[in-house]
């Protein structure tokens, strides 16, 4: 039987220590709402949207009562948009109705983000591909929760450089757009390179088209508890410190295990996968940052970060796995800055550099993460920093993104404010050099060769 | 029998005073909710108290039960938690 010492320590965790299940997100195929006529369109995706989703708030808050164990977010990922509207939409601007749509949805059902205003341009971009793409600024700019995600590369078939020529400028352009807000825009759009299907999290979660009708993904958490679990450890070996980790994963992986099969049970729609992703908010405590500097390191970004996020990642992975029957997603250790307060004080403490970071991402899930850069960068600039981190995707065989916010009016040294989950960033710099004659080469980088490993 | 049960874990934390058990489990009695088990501790003044219950026979929904615990709570001057037993069972148990 369970006894008083267990019952604390879960309880610790999530009073103390910010365990929470970071989203339950419902996957909604919207295939079956194609249509040529664009009103038409919209209305069976709204009408899909709110009916397929409509008790996913309240059983979310049911189950929270049930358990005590909060659930921060409740959302929705749907098809790419890009293949839902290609044959109704004609123009990017018809592309942005359909956004404004999802938006009216999600307010409807009282979801706080819908992810899959996307397109999958790994190797060539359809008309309506491109459409999508260039009504993005419109679609973020007019939208609250609204996500959008484009997939660029993927080690099967390369790099689509001339999305990722198009998505420096639209990056910009969002920025512009939204620059009363700080550029928030930005921090709704992320372009990948091997996007998973079924990824729960945004602004990245779309409902791939390998996927059944409707699926309930779920996104645990749990940096704060990481740490504390860490701090008890300090100075063994790294047997001890990985141990320590394996079994804390385990834990936090079983309460999403949990939420994922009840919320399954209880909405009728089966469990998809559990991300394993220790994704950290701006609260302080709730840090993957945090949890470096506690494997030993003074900052994030010291020499030792990247040896020590790989290790950090690899038993987060092997202890989830045994404890979740279905894992897929992202899963790993997120290092978004703005999201994190000790990525934030080590960027303040010119421990962590853009190029930093860039290296952090060959052994984390996820990439250039919620980064504030001079709202003067220029798009091709943008474009080959996207290059960069697809490349390193599409060779290591493994998911990058990025999520660049050029802070329009702003420059280093000033802090931009995002506000709630999305927090707070100091703008970094970027390297000046030029990459235009690279980035303005038509065409793609071909896939990589899969033997040969060096 | 095991498979009727619907185990649910109370847990009451705070400064220790006259009464706490008596008034958690007269209002468990009330409601038809049967303690299978209790352990309790005090750590330097602080009382500390798991119950583990039976909701089978409760006589209110769970949601409710959870809410009056707490409001009980709050007139003892305590924090009473309600969670269904699995959360505890997933986590320690394999």
């Amino acid at each position: 039987m369970i006894n008083i010492g267990e019952v604390t320590e879960t309880n610790d965790m999530i009073e103390k220590e910010n365990l929470d299940v970071r989203t339950i997100t419902l996957g909604i195929s919207l295939l079956d709402c194609i249509d040529s006529d664009l009103n038409r369109l919209n209305e069976k995706i709204y009408n899909k949207i709110t009916s397929v989703a409509k008790d996913l708030v309240a059983v979310g808050q049911s189950i929270e009562k049930n358990y005590s164990i909060p659930i921060v977010n409740k959302r929705i990922s749907v098809t790419p948009i890009a293949l839902v509207g290609g044959a109704a939409c004609k123009t990017p601007s018809d592309f942005a109705t359909i956004a404004q749509t999802l938006d009216r949805a999600a307010k409807k059902v009282g979801v706080n983000f819908i992810g899959g205003f996307s397109a999958l341009v790994s190797k060539g971009m359809t008309t309506a591909d491109e459409n999508l793409i260039r009504s993005i600024p419109e679609a973020l700019s007019t939208t609250e929760f609204v996500c959008s995600s484009v997939n660029v590369g993927s080690t099967k078939t390369g790099i689509n450089m001339d999305a990722v020529r198009l998505l420096g400028e639209i990056v910009k352009e969002t920025a512009e757009r939204t620059k009363e807000q700080d550029s928030l825009g930005c921090a709704k759009l992320v372009v990948f390179c091997n996007a998973p299907d079924d990824n729960p999290f945004m602004a990245g979660a779309f409902h791939g088209v390998t996927e059944a009708d409707a699926i309930i993904n779920v996104g645990v958490s749990g940096p704060g508890v990481v740490k504390t679990a860490l701090e008890k450890v300090r100075g063994e070996s790294f047997e001890v410190l990985c141990e320590t980790i394996k079994k804390t994963a385990f834990k936090v992986t079983r309460v999403g295990q949990l939420v994922a099969k009840e919320a399954s049970k209880k909405l009728g729609i089966p469990f998809g996968i559990i991300d394993l992703s220790l994704a950290p908010t701006p609260a302080i405590g709730d840090s993957v940052a945090d949890i470096l500097c506690e494997i030993g390191l003074e900052y994030a970004g010291a020499p030792g970060t990247t040896a020590a996020l790989a290790l950090l990642n690899d038993q987060v992975k092997k202890g989830g796995i045994m404890a979740s029957s279905y894992v897929g997603g992202l899963s790993g250790a997120f290092i978004p800055v703005s999201e994190d307060q000790g990525m934030i004080n080590a960027v303040e403490a010119g421990a962590l550099t853009l190029e930093k970071l860039e290296a952090m991402t060959c052994v984390c899930s996820v990439g250039l993460d919620m980064i504030a850069v001079p709202g003067d960068t220029k798009a091709t600039t943008i474009s080959g920093i996207i290059a960069d981190e697809m490349a390193i995707g599409m060779v290591n065989q493994k998911t990058t993104a990025v999520r660049l916010i050029p802070v329009i009016g702003k420059g280093v040294g000033d802090t931009v404010e995002f506000g709630g989950l999305l927090g707070h960033a100091p703008v970094m710099p970027v390297n000046r050099f030029s990459c235009d004659a690279f980035v303005n080469r038509k065409g793609r980088i071909p896939a990589p060769v899969h033997s040969f490993k060096n | 029998m095991e498979k009727t049960m619907d185990k649910a874990i109370i847990t009451v934390v705070g400064k220790d005073t006259v009464g706490i058990i008596a008034k958690v489990c007269t209002y468990l009695a009330e409601n038809g909710v049967n303690v299978l088990d209790i352990s309790q501790t005090i750590v330097s003044g602080y009382f500390n108290m798991m119950m583990i219950v039976d909701m089978a026979g409760a006589k209110k929904a769970f949601a409710d039960i959870s809410e009056e615990m707490e409001q009980l709570g709050g007139q003892i001057g305590v924090a009473i938690k309600c969670q269904r037993e699995e959360i505890f069972e997933k986590m320690h148990r394999i």
